[in-house]
């Protein structure tokens, strides 16, 4: 009885010394919370469905993020973790009958391995030069793919890849909770000394060498994880939406660039943000509820991207934060703006 | 099968440099990294079949008003949108990309998704060592030598075109020289653009038109680029005809090639910058060093 107390007072300082104190901590608290009960709600399929799929890119699009974001290493070629990861677990799938649970761990470990084949080359490059050359790993790849159509099954992508679960609801508790964790995870390596090293290869990378930093290890173990986050979320969606040309295409690339600027890079919960925002927005607010015919959604979608991004360059999650919480000078833990002083340390916020 | 090699290789290859030209410049000017290039080159492309079928214009007509409209675009999008937010790296890739799926979409929606192909400026073909070549190849491949040189010129001869280069080596002491450079930035962006669409006027009536046709010139101008090393236009240009002839290579030679051809020359592209980091002819900037 004692420890179940001292626990729950653990607990409950914990909800409210770091979590409630900050606005975005609880909206976010809250808001996992309501995703988390919303099948039972509203068992709706087709929401469900744009939930899962947002769920799956929201991990890659915080892959992408851990990558670039944190590390300055823009890819611009991110798909190729994605459509590896997806092509390893469909045709271990197909071929061999293997179920999600071995094959996603085995095209993550794929995804992994190319991140350390297309690592070591891309080392040598900076700034735009690696943007552009690792645009064109996946395009390449998307050329052998179709090529050789009787072992990749070319343009249609793999005919049939077992579910995850039987039913919708049961898929969406495995995906939802798991980009949950996942992103928690990405939150955490970006939050330890390595996120720290990661910022400092961005912001400086000469500076972060001469201070003893091996930098090159560091961007590889970057594209390495990011590798295995984004492998994971392509194998999640090999299994529920299927595995074909389209995971790996330009658009793919693109696409998850536009979702973690949205939301605001070297953050991990901005992608995050920015998927589940404009995702469900583009699928199911402005063809379902707006009734906006389905050729000017795409119009619309980039319209909306381009006026946010105008008013907020930083990205609107960032932006949010910032309007909302100040930074304390001394001990650098996030605040509420309307605090005149900072709530741990007590130094004056300005 | 030679003289299709040849003729085709050289008519993409120009238009190649030509796009390339025009990305590169407004790169190495303003740093910018315009992924709506080759929308341009797509608008202007449709504007012109659109002015020239549904308007009824006469063809040469169509064309230099398909020009000055996608000139006028581009600039307007550089001074209103892009110029705005050029600060933030990652910010004007995304920037540039919902411009680019902006103009495609307002091209699907108002003329429609249906392919089609441009009116041919001139008909019939001439006789060259035996080989008859159209004579839209033929002027394709004039007019982007005609281009190289006068932006060569441009760029070489006349005093905005030294103030140019000089704003490109270096921004800030090209400002304490008292050059104009945000003007100079826009003049660049318009012949950036003007560039893009005269490419788009040699490639309509070469190909059918779909909205989606500015995908496949992008990725290849930027392995173009890169190949050739940024913000130097003898790269661009000799990256060009590199890539644009391994490109016909494949598709001519290889089993399969229509698939493989992208994925050829973005490995020799790759290849190159593995070997030589800064691409052929690349120049290191100056907030790039160290």
């Amino acid at each position: 009885m004692n420890v179940l107390s001292t626990y729950l007072s653990r607990f409950y300082k914990f909800f409210t010394g770091e979590i409630f104190v900050l606005p975005s901590r609880t909206t976010a608290l809250l808001l996992c919370l309501f995703l988390l009960i919303f099948p039972l709600i509203s068992p709706n399929d087709f929401i469900l469905r744009v939930l899962i799929i947002a769920s799956i890119y929201a991990i890659f699009a915080a892959s992408w993020d851990l990558l670039s974001g944190f590390t300055g290493q823009i890819n611009f070629g991110h798909a190729i973790f994605f459509g590896v990861a997806a092509y390893t677990a469909g045709l271990l799938n197909y071929n061999l009958g293997l179920a999600p649970w071995a094959t996603i761990p085995i095209g993550a470990l794929a995804a992994v391995l190319v991140g350390l084949i297309i690592g070591i080359p891309c080392l040598r490059l900076r700034g735009t030069y690696l943007a552009f050359a690792t645009l064109a790993f996946p395009l390449i790849l998307l050329g052998i793919i179709q090529a050789i159509p009787n072992i990749t099954y070319g343009e249609l992508g793999i005919p049939r890849v077992d579910p995850l679960a039987g039913s919708r609801v049961a898929t969406y508790y495995i995906v939802f909770p798991s980009m949950i964790v996942l992103g928690f995870i990405m939150w955490k390596i970006a939050d330890s000394k390595i996120g720290l090293v990661f910022h400092a290869i961005r912001e400086d990378e000469v500076t972060a060498r001469a201070s003893g930093i091996n930098t090159t290890r560091y961007k590889l173990l970057a594209f390495c994880l990011s590798g295995l986050f984004a492998g994971i979320a392509g194998g999640l969606y090999a299994h529920f939406v299927n595995a074909g040309p389209s995971t790996l295409e330009l658009l793919l690339s693109f696409q998850v660039i536009i979702w973690a600027v949205f939301g605001g890079i070297a953050t991990i919960y901005g992608p995050i943000a920015g998927v589940f925002i404009l995702y469900p927005l583009q699928k199911i607010v402005l063809t379902r509820y707006l009734g906006v015919p389905a050729e000017l959604t795409m119009l619309i979608f980039a319209f909306i991207v381009l006026i946010v991004l105008l008013f907020m360059p930083q990205g609107l999650i960032t932006w949010l934060r910032d309007k909302t919480e100040k930074i304390c000078p001394r001990c650098k833990l996030q605040n509420v703006a309307t605090r005149s002083e900072c709530r741990v340390c007590t130094a004056e916020l300005d | 099968m030679a003289e299709n090699i040849i003729v085709y290789g050289l008519v993409w290859s120009g238009v190649y440099a030509l796009l390339a030209i025009g990305f590169s410049l407004i790169f190495g000017v303003a740093r910018i990294v315009n992924l709506a290039h080759t929308a341009f080159y797509m608008l202007a492309a449709y504007l012109i079949f659109h002015l020239n079928t549904a308007a009824g214009l006469n063809v040469y007509l169509s064309v230099f008003l398909a020009i000055i409209i996608v000139t006028i675009t581009g600039t307007l999008s550089y001074r209103l949108i892009i110029a705005r937010i050029r600060q933030h790296e990652s910010t004007t890739l995304i920037v540039t990309i919902a411009l680019a799926v902006i103009f495609q979409e307002a091209v699907l929606k108002g003329f429609g998704g249906t392919f089609v192909s441009g009116p041919k400026l001139i008909s019939g073909e001439t006789g060259i060592f035996g080989v008859g070549v159209l004579n839209q190849h033929l002027l394709t491949f004039g007019v982007v030598l005609l281009l190289l040189l006068a932006t060569w010129a441009f760029l070489m001869k006349t005093r905005t075109g030294v103030a140019i280069r000089a704003t490109a080596q270096d921004r800030e002491v090209a400002n304490l020289m008292g050059i104009n450079v945000p003007g100079m930035e826009m003049i660049t962006m318009a012949i950036s653009a003007a560039l893009a669409a005269i490419a788009g006027a040699l490639v309509a009536p070469l190909g059918v038109l779909t909205p989606g046709m500015w995908m496949h010139p992008l990725i290849m101008i930027l392995a173009v680029v890169v190949l050739g090393g940024l913000g130097s236009l003898k790269g661009s240009l000799i990256g060009a005809f590199i890539l644009g002839f391994s490109e016909i290579l494949v598709v001519f030679l290889a089993p399969s090639g229509a698939f493989l051809k992208t994925s050829v020359a973005l490995t020799i592209m790759l290849i190159v910058i593995m070997i030589k980091p800064e691409g052929l002819f690349g120049i290191v900037f100056e907030e790039e060093r160290g």
